[in-house]
């Protein structure tokens, strides 16, 4: 039931963002010019500056993952919607799950085009242990999206909103980002470092489980008036 | 709480009285001489920001779940609190650091969760202050996430390999030179008691506020 409620949420979404692709296009645009603007502090002469690259990468999937979160609760109060979500008959976390599910897959679409593109303009050998940086990539995504979802959700009835996300969000998720640039620069210096990679996935697969336990602990409460 | 207030208050006077003598009085250690002996209020310092940053967190889950005006009261007082502690510390830190690494600020496991720690609980005030209405319940939820990374601020230093000293220096401490442990607990003692004085102050301010807030709103109706 839990699971299946998750998937409807889901799929809805996915389905909304199918026809429109608004967010999908949007964050990704907002992505490449966030290289562009780095491409301005990171590169002399040419030469982009060396270790540059998971530092960059890290900070444009952040930057975009905050406007997509912005964006997909947008719609929902938009659309007047959220309400009618949450007085569906199924359990909150579920909903919570499914949203953040969605959120995931989303800023993961968006990592498939940004990494060779990094890859390609900060000449960084981002795929030289690719299981290990998909890992990297994943466990930050979720880290990263299971608060920003729950925050985002719970902004969404403050004026103030649209300040407030990062606000919160960023200071948070400052473990998650350290362990995700530290674990992909050991990935792409020369030669890479699987064991020093290893234990910044460990460490972020703690982060993940605290995060998501306190998420789907809270989002009930929270989200109650 | 507010009957303690006064008998606390003197304590916390008497042990900050006495803490610069205990001080001056405990012997050099043998390669820092003098510089080390911002180490007995630097260590209170952060042993008053765990308190306070486990208060703040505890209060905000009684908050969220059961809706407890008063313990509200207690995350809000104990969030300022963490913010003023958190600086104290950090400019600590920075004072102690220039003289013992050569700089003032290194970015280093610790010291940068620290300041991640001070940005959680300034984003908290934030959202308290700009939130509009239910913002005390956005603010928990943060309360709650901060409280949940200060286990990792503090073995942070056991992990990475940093220049700030591991969590086993309180234990070799112990072992090597028992006067300069004992101290260093008497100061975290008096910073407690401190943290529960000024907390015990906060709480009754919030108390008050609230209390003229259903004034005026009973006045308008």
């Amino acid at each position: 039931m839990f699971l299946k409620v998750a998937i409807l949420v889901l799929k809805k979404d996915l389905a909304i963002e199918a026809r429109s692709r608004e967010i999908l296009y949007t964050t990704l645009f907002f992505a490449i010019s966030c290289l562009l603007i780095f491409s301005v502090a990171f590169v002399k002469e040419g030469v982009p500056a060396e270790d540059a690259a998971s530092g960059i990468l890290w900070i444009a999937l952040t930057f975009s993952g905050t406007l997509a979160l912005g964006r997909t609760f947008e719609r929902e109060r938009y659309g007047e919607t959220l309400r009618a979500l949450l007085m569906a008959p199924a359990s909150r976390p579920a909903i919570y799950v499914g949203k953040l599910l969605g959120m995931v897959l989303l800023m993961l679409a968006t990592e498939a085009v940004l990494l060779p593109l990094v890859s390609f303009l900060f000449r960084a050998p981002l795929f030289a242990r690719p299981l290990l940086l998909a890992a990297l990539l994943v466990l930050g995504t979720v880290g990263f999206a299971s608060v920003g979802t729950l925050f985002a959700a719970m902004l969404v009835r403050t004026r103030t909103r649209d300040v407030l996300l990062p606000i919160l969000l960023y200071p948070i998720t400052v473990p998650v980002i350290i362990a995700g640039v530290r674990g992909t620069s050991a990935l792409v210096q020369a030669p890479p470092d699987e064991a020093v990679a290893t234990l910044w996935i460990g460490l972020l697969t703690g982060f993940d489980v605290v995060f998501v336990t306190l998420a789907l602990w809270t989002f009930e409460p929270l989200m109650t008036e | 709480m507010r009957k303690l207030f006064l008998p606390l208050a003197a304590v916390a006077a008497a042990m900050f009285a006495y803490a610069p003598v205990g001080i001056a009085k405990v012997p050099y250690e043998s390669t820092m001489l003098l510089v080390q002996k911002i180490f007995y209020f630097h260590f209170a310092t952060w042993m008053a920001v765990t308190a306070s940053v486990l208060v703040c967190g505890v209060a905000s889950a009684i908050y969220l779940f059961k809706g407890t005006a008063a313990a509200d009261h207690y995350a809000v007082a104990s969030a300022e609190l963490t913010t003023v502690f958190c600086t104290f510390g950090l400019v600590s830190g920075s004072l102690w650091g220039r003289k013992a690494w050569g700089v003032w600020w290194q970015w280093d496991a610790r010291l940068t969760m620290a300041f991640m720690l001070e940005m959680v609980f300034l984003g908290y005030l934030l959202v308290r202050k700009y939130g509009g209405p239910g913002a005390e319940k956005l603010a928990a939820a943060m309360g709650i996430f901060g409280a949940a990374t200060a286990p990792f601020i503090y073995k942070s230093v056991d992990w990475w390999r940093t220049v700030h000293p591991q969590t086993t220096v309180m234990k070799t401490l112990g072992d090597k030179f028992p006067a300069a442990w004992n101290l260093v607990w008497f100061c975290s003692a008096a910073f407690l008691v401190l943290f529960v004085v000024l907390l015990a102050a906060r709480v009754q301010l919030e108390q008050l506020r609230a209390e003229l807030d259903r004034a005026y709103l009973a006045a308008e109706e």
